[in-house]
C-alpha cells in the first residue's frame, strides 16, 4: 500500500513544541465544555472523499498534502516524507516501534490514519536534534547507557522516552518500567534503557 | 487495507445520519478500526471521524453523577482528579489497560465496543479456519481448539468468546450508564447489561429465522444498534466508597487480563456496608456478582471470610472449556483480592 499525494512544503509558522503546562491548560480548557450539551441540530449532511488534504506540521516544517483516507500515518511519514525513523515491527498497536509525537503526545503512528492528523504537530525521531548540533538528551543517554543492541526499536524507545519524561513517569525504576511497557525490545535491553531514560529525566530538570 | 470515504463529523446526530444513508462505520481514536479493516473484520465503504465532535470529551461532576465524555481518551480518564476522586477504580482499570501510546489515542466510548482477543477470530481473511463470529454457520475453531484464555461462564458451542475491556469491568461495578444516541434520540444502556453472552443473544434471537439465530449468537456482543453512539458515561456517586481493580496477566504490563475483578465497597465498623463485585475476561460481558454482593453484607473484608463465598458461586456458575478450568479458581481469588482491598484488609 503505497500512499499517492501531491506534497507541498511550505514553511509556515507553526508551533513545533508547546510546554507541557500549555499543553494542560488548553486540555483542560476544552474539558469545561459541558458534556450533557443539548443537540444542536445536525449541521448538515457529510463531506465524505477518498482523498483529502491534509496539513500538518512534521518535525517543524508545515506540509500539505493530498493523501488516501486509508494512509497511515506511518506510511506517511515512511513512504512519502522518507522519515523512516519511525518502524513498521508489528502495524497493529502491538510493539510500539512506529511511536511519534502528537501535538506532544506519544501514539502508535500504526494505529493513526493520516487524515485524523489535519493541524497536528508531529515529532518523529529525526525531529529531536538537528545534525551537526547536539543530540536530544534522551538521544545522548541511549549511547551513553548503550541502550540497544540491534537498534530496531530504539527511535521508538526514544520518541516514547521523551514522551515519558515530559508527562512525569520517569521518577523511578518501576515506573519508568511500567510507563515504557508500550515499547518492546527483541533484543532485551530493558536495564539499559531503562537506566538511560532515568538519567535522561534527571538531566532535564522539573520533568521526570 | 480497502480504500473508503472519510469524512469529519461536527456533531454527533450528522455522523447518525450518515450511517443511516451510506452504511457508515464509526471512528474516534481508531486503536481497533485500523486493525479491523487490516484482518477483514470490518470493510466499511463510509467512515465517519467523530474525533473533532466538540464538548464530547469532558469530565464533570453534575449534581449527583460523575459524567464522562465518551471521546475522553483512556489516558485522560485515567489521570484526570475526578475519576480518580469519585470513580478510582475505573481510573485504576484505565491505566492498567494497553500502553501509554494507545491510550493516548484510545477512547472510553471506543473502549467497550472492542472485540474479543481470540486468536482464530483475529486472524487475516480468508481464514483458514472455521470462526462463526467472522463468517456465522462455520463453527467455532476456540471450541475443540486452544482455548485456555477464553470464557468460563455465558458461552455456547457457537462462540466461546471473551470480553477484553477492563474500563468496562469498572463501568459494570460502578453501576454507570452510557448516554447514546441513535436514529430515535438518546437513551441510557446500563454498562452491567451493555455487553451480551453468546448464551443471551441466542435466547433473545430465539423466534428469529434460524440463519439469523445463528448470525446473532456468534456475532452480537453489545445493545447499540448500528447507528447508535456512545455520547457520554454517568456514574452515581457513591459517597465513602472504596475501590479496587486486579488484573491477572502473563506479562505484569502492556497486557490482555486472564482475568480481573472489580470491588466497590462502602465499609462501616470494619464490614461491608455495601459491595458492588464484576469479573473481567471469564465471559463475553462484565460479569456481575449479584449473589456474592448480597452475602457478604455484613461481613469482614478479609480473605477467610470473603473468598470462600466467591469459591461457592464461581464454582456453582462456571462451566470451563478443556484449557481453562484454571479461570475458575484464579477469577475467584482475583475477586477476593478485590474486596479485601477495597475494604482496606489485610
Amino acid at each position: 500500500m503505497l500512499p499517492r499525494e501531491k506534497t507541498t512544503r511550505t514553511e509556515l509558522p507553526m508551533p513545533l513544541e508547546m510546554s507541557r503546562r500549555e499543553f494542560i491548560s488548553t486540555a483542560s480548557a476544552a474539558g469545561v465544555a459541558g458534556v450533557s450539551t443539548p443537540l444542536q441540530q445536525p449541521a448538515g449532511p457529510l463531506d465524505f472523499a477518498e482523498r483529502r488534504r491534509v496539513a500538518l506540521a512534521v518535525n517543524g516544517q508545515a506540509l500539505e498534502l493530498e493523501v488516501e483516507s486509508r494512509v497511515s500515518l506511518l506510511d506517511l511519514l515512511r513512504e512519502s516524507l522518507s522519515l523512516t525513523g519511525a518502524k513498521k515491527g508489528c502495524n497493529e498497536g502491538a510493539c510500539g516501534a512506529c511511536t511519534v509525537l502528537v501535538d506532544g503526545r506519544r501514539m502508535n503512528s500504526c494505529l493513526t490514519l493520516a487524515v485524523q492528523c489535519h493541524g497536528r504537530r508531529i515529532v518523529t525521531a529525526e525531529g529531536l536534534s538537528r545534525p551537526g548540533e547536539a543530540l536530544h538528551p534522551v538521544q545522548q543517554a541511549f549511547i551513553d547507557h548503550d541502550a540497544f543492541q540491534c537498534g530496531y526499536c530504539t527511535p521508538g524507545q526514544v520518541v516514547s522516552a521523551v514522551g515519558c519524561i515530559a508527562e512525569g513517569h520517569a521518577r523511578d525504576e518501576a515506573q519508568v518500567r511500567e510507563w515504557m511497557s508500550g515499547n518492546l525490545c527483541r533484543c532485551s535491553a530493558y536495564p539499559q534503557i531503562t537506566a538511560a531514560v532515568l538519567d535522561a529525566a534527571g538531566r532535564m530538570p522539573g520533568r521526570g | 487495507m480497502h480504500n473508503f470515504a472519510y469524512a469529519r463529523a461536527q456533531d454527533a446526530a450528522q455522523a447518525v445520519a450518515a450511517q443511516r444513508e451510506h452504511g457508515a462505520r464509526f471512528i474516534a481514536g481508531g486503536t481497533e478500526m485500523l486493525n479491523w479493516m487490516r484482518l477483514g473484520i470490518a470493510q466499511p465503504t463510509h467512515l465517519v471521524d467523530l474525533g473533532g465532535v466538540p464538548g464530547l470529551d469532558a469530565i464533570a461532576v453534575e449534581g449527583d453523577r460523575l459524567t464522562i465524555g465518551a471521546l475522553a481518551t483512556l489516558a485522560q480518564v485515567g489521570e484526570h482528579p475526578l475519576v480518580q476522586a469519585h470513580a478510582g477504580v475505573l481510573a485504576q482499570a484505565c491505566l492498567k489497560a494497553a500502553s501509554p501510546q494507545i491510550r493516548h489515542r484510545a477512547t472510553l466510548g471506543g473502549n467497550v465496543l472492542q472485540k474479543t482477543r481470540c486468536p482464530y477470530f483475529r486472524a487475516e481473511a480468508p481464514l483458514p479456519w472455521p470462526c462463526n463470529k467472522r463468517q456465522p454457520g462455520t463453527g467455532c475453531a476456540a471450541r475443540e481448539g486452544l482455548n485456555e484464555t477464553h470464557a468460563i461462564l455465558g458461552w455456547t458451542d457457537a462462540c466461546v468468546a471473551t470480553q477484553p475491556s477492563d474500563p468496562a469491568v469498572a463501568l459494570a461495578c460502578l453501576e454507570a450508564q452510557a448516554e447514546v444516541l441513535g436514529l430515535h434520540g438518546r437513551r441510557l444502556v446500563p454498562m452491567d447489561a451493555f455487553h451480551c453472552t453468546p448464551e443471551e443473544a441466542g435466547r433473545e434471537a430465539a423466534g428469529e429465522a434460524q440463519d439469523e439465530r445463528q448470525r446473532r449468537e456468534a456475532q452480537q456482543e453489545h445493545r447499540l444498534d448500528p447507528a447508535e453512539i456512545i455520547l457520554a458515561y454517568h456514574l452515581p456517586l457513591v459517597p465513602d466508597r472504596r475501590w479496587a481493580y486486579v488484573k491477572v496477566r502473563e506479562r505484569e504490563s502492556y497486557e490482555y487480563a486472564l482475568v480481573s475483578a472489580a470491588a466497590a465497597a462502602v465499609m462501616a465498623d470494619g464490614r461491608i456496608r455495601g459491595l458492588r463485585l464484576a469479573l473481567g475476561s471469564v465471559a463475553q460481558k462484565a460479569w456481575r456478582l449479584p449473589a456474592v454482593e448480597q452475602a457478604l453484607q455484613g461481613r469482614r473484608a478479609v480473605q477467610e471470610e470473603v473468598l470462600p463465598v466467591i469459591e461457592q458461586a464461581l464454582a456453582a456458575a462456571a462451566r470451563p472449556l478443556a484449557h481453562n478450568a484454571y479461570k475458575v479458581p484464579l477469577a475467584a481469588r482475583a475477586a477476593a483480592r478485590a474486596v479485601v482491598t477495597a475494604g482496606g484488609g489485610a
